[in-house]
Parts: structure tokens; sequence; C-alpha cells
């Protein structure tokens, strides 16, 4: 990633469409996460235009169970505001690790772009990017197939999601692991690499176990990012 | 400051969260607008991609049952083997599927 190339921030109508494409295997499964989330949704006592409504706005599943938690015929404002900002603090990074690429684009379009950002979309973006390959087209593209996924699953859930026995048992939950994994594996790996994840992995079991919650993502991610920064590969 | 969930008070509790959710979703790209791009900043951002994903992980690995982490090292070995994502998510669940059935 040391030079920017001129044409990886290309983001034609065929590009948002190949990425639309490439995103629907991992969308599927999207659709059985929104299912829990409608199901959760509907036990939580939220009406079925909340639900749904909540799905298409908010498009954050973790910040979305967390809400349910603080549901009950009041919710407290702050806290909320809290645990949503903390848990999708990690859009915040993936914004800046995109900015390279966005910057060549006007700003209606750039913002427009990330109106539909989430860890899948982007972490194949990034390493499209990493591959010299353009990678808005799949990070807008494949954030509409993902969008579409959670709202439809939710809508699912709310309807059949009584359904499913227990996901869990089926290792449904791991789905977002997993992908996130094969995206750490399938990059670059080198001793620097391995390193600046090590020391990020260990910030963030520390932030994890020690400071407040939801705090883990950011610390992990800044403290590999930091060391990054300090300690250069050499310019080729 | 408590909100009501009834009546129109779920609308403004989805539309607080919807408003947090997307400064995080501009907000990055928004102060980046501010940094000059060299190099150091890029190698930061490099390392950062990498670390924001295992920083992700590693709790899940680490507090995760015995599925949770035999996903994981499934996704992590067929991956490295075959670098084709999908095969390597399928192991994985494939594996907490199994770890979780004895």
């Amino acid at each position: 990633m040391s030079n920017v190339e001129p044409h990886l921030h290309e983001l034609k109508l065929k590009h948002i469409y190949d990425g639309f494409k490439q995103l629907i295997p991992i969308s599927l499964f999207v659709v059985v996460f929104g299912v829990a989330f409608g199901l959760a949704a509907a036990q939580t006592g939220l009406s079925d235009t909340s639900a749904v409504l909540m799905s298409t706005l908010v498009f954050a599943g973790a910040s979305q169970f967390a809400a349910l938690d603080l549901w009950g015929q009041q919710v407290p404002v702050v806290p909320l505001m809290i645990t949503v900002f903390a848990i999708n603090a990690r859009h915040l990074l993936m914004g800046a690790t995109l900015y390279p690429w966005l910057r060549e684009l006007p700003a209606a379009k750039r913002y427009g772009v990330m109106l539909v950002v989430s860890d899948a979309n982007w972490a194949m973006a990034m390493q499209a990017f990493n591959r010299g390959k353009p990678g808005l087209g799949i990070l807008f593209g494949g954030g509409i197939a993902l969008w579409v996924a959670w709202i439809l699953g939710t809508w699912l859930g709310l309807h059949f999601g009584s359904a499913i026995e227990n996901p869990v048992s089926f290792g449904l939950d791991m789905v977002m692991g997993c992908f996130l994994l094969a995206m750490v594996v399938g990059g670059k790996k080198n001793l620097r690499m391995f390193i600046i994840w090590t020391v990020a992995a260990c910030s963030s079991l520390l932030a994890y176990w020690y400071l407040p919650a939801n705090s883990h993502v950011v610390v992990g991610a800044l403290a590999g990012g930091i060391l990054g920064g300090l300690w250069m590969e050499k310019k080729q | 400051m408590n909100i009501e969930t009834a009546g129109y008070g779920t609308l403004i509790v989805i539309l607080i969260m919807a408003v947090v959710t997307l400064a995080t979703r501009w907000g990055g790209v928004f102060v980046m607008s501010f940094v000059p791009i060299n190099y150091r900043v890029q190698q930061f951002i490099t390392a950062m991609s990498g670390s924001v994903l295992v920083a992700v992980l590693a709790p899940l690995a680490v507090k995760g049952d015995n599925g949770a982490r035999w996903a994981l090292l499934s996704t992590a070995i067929v991956m490295l083997i075959l670098k084709k994502p999908l095969p390597a998510i399928a192991a994985g669940i494939l594996a907490a599927a199994l770890a979780r059935q004895f």
C-alpha cells in the first residue's frame, strides 16, 4: 500500500454490481444473524415495525443486540448512546483505513459509500486494495447486499424465528468470527505483521479484562496501528 | 434520562442509535480529511486494519467455548492451506457444530 494507484478508487456501476455478487455468500449467513435478531427483538417486546426499522436505520448487529439488553418500559439514553458508540467505534477506524482511496471521491459519494460500511464488506475491500484491485465497489455493492440481508433476516426472525431451535449448537454464531479470521490469515503475512497482531491481540485482551466494556476493539486496533506507525517497513 | 418505549419513544430511541452509528461510520473519514497522508500514516493505517480484526477475534478465542476455539483453529488452518475464505469458514462452522454435539 506504499503508493495508492490511480484506478483503485474507481466506483462504476459494474464494480458495485460485482461487489454485490461477491458478498452474496456471506450475506446468506447475515440473514441467519438477522433471524436471530428478529427473534430476540420479538422476545424483548419490540413491535415488528420497530425491529425492522432499527435494522434498516442502524444496520449494526452487535450494537442492536446490546440495545435489546437495555430495553424495558424505559430506555436509559446515555448508557444506550455510550454502548452503541463503543461497540460501533470500530467503524471510525475502518473509515480511517479506507480514507486513502475514499479521498479520491467527491464528498457526497465518499460519505454515501460509508453509509453501508460493516465488518465483512470492509475486510473484503481492504483485501482487494492490498492486492492492487479496486475495492470501493465491494465496499458499497457488498454493503448493500449485507444491508438487504440484515433487514430481510430481521423480518424473517420476527415471523418465523421460533422455528430455529438452537442456532448456536450448529455453530452459526461463529460465521462472522471465522470470516474475519479468514480475512486476517489471507492478508499479508511477515514477522513484522505477526508481532503487530500479537500486540493488538494482547492489548485487546487486557482492555477486555481491565477496561470498560466494549473498549477492547479500539484499544487493540490502536495499539497495533501505533506500533505499525513507529516501526515502519523500509520503503521499496 | 430515560425514554418511554411507549408511543413515539421507540422511534426516538431508534433514531438516537442510528445517529450515533452514523457518526461512527462518517467520523473516521471526516477526521482523516484533516490528516496529511504520509508514509508513516499509511503504515499506521495498514497495521491498524489487520489489528481491528485481531482485536475483535482475541476475546472470542480466549473467552469462547471449545466450539469457538475449534472453529477459529479450523478456519485458520484451512485458510493457510487452501487460501480460499468460503471453505475455511465452512470448516470453522462444521468444527464448532461438531465440538458442541459432544
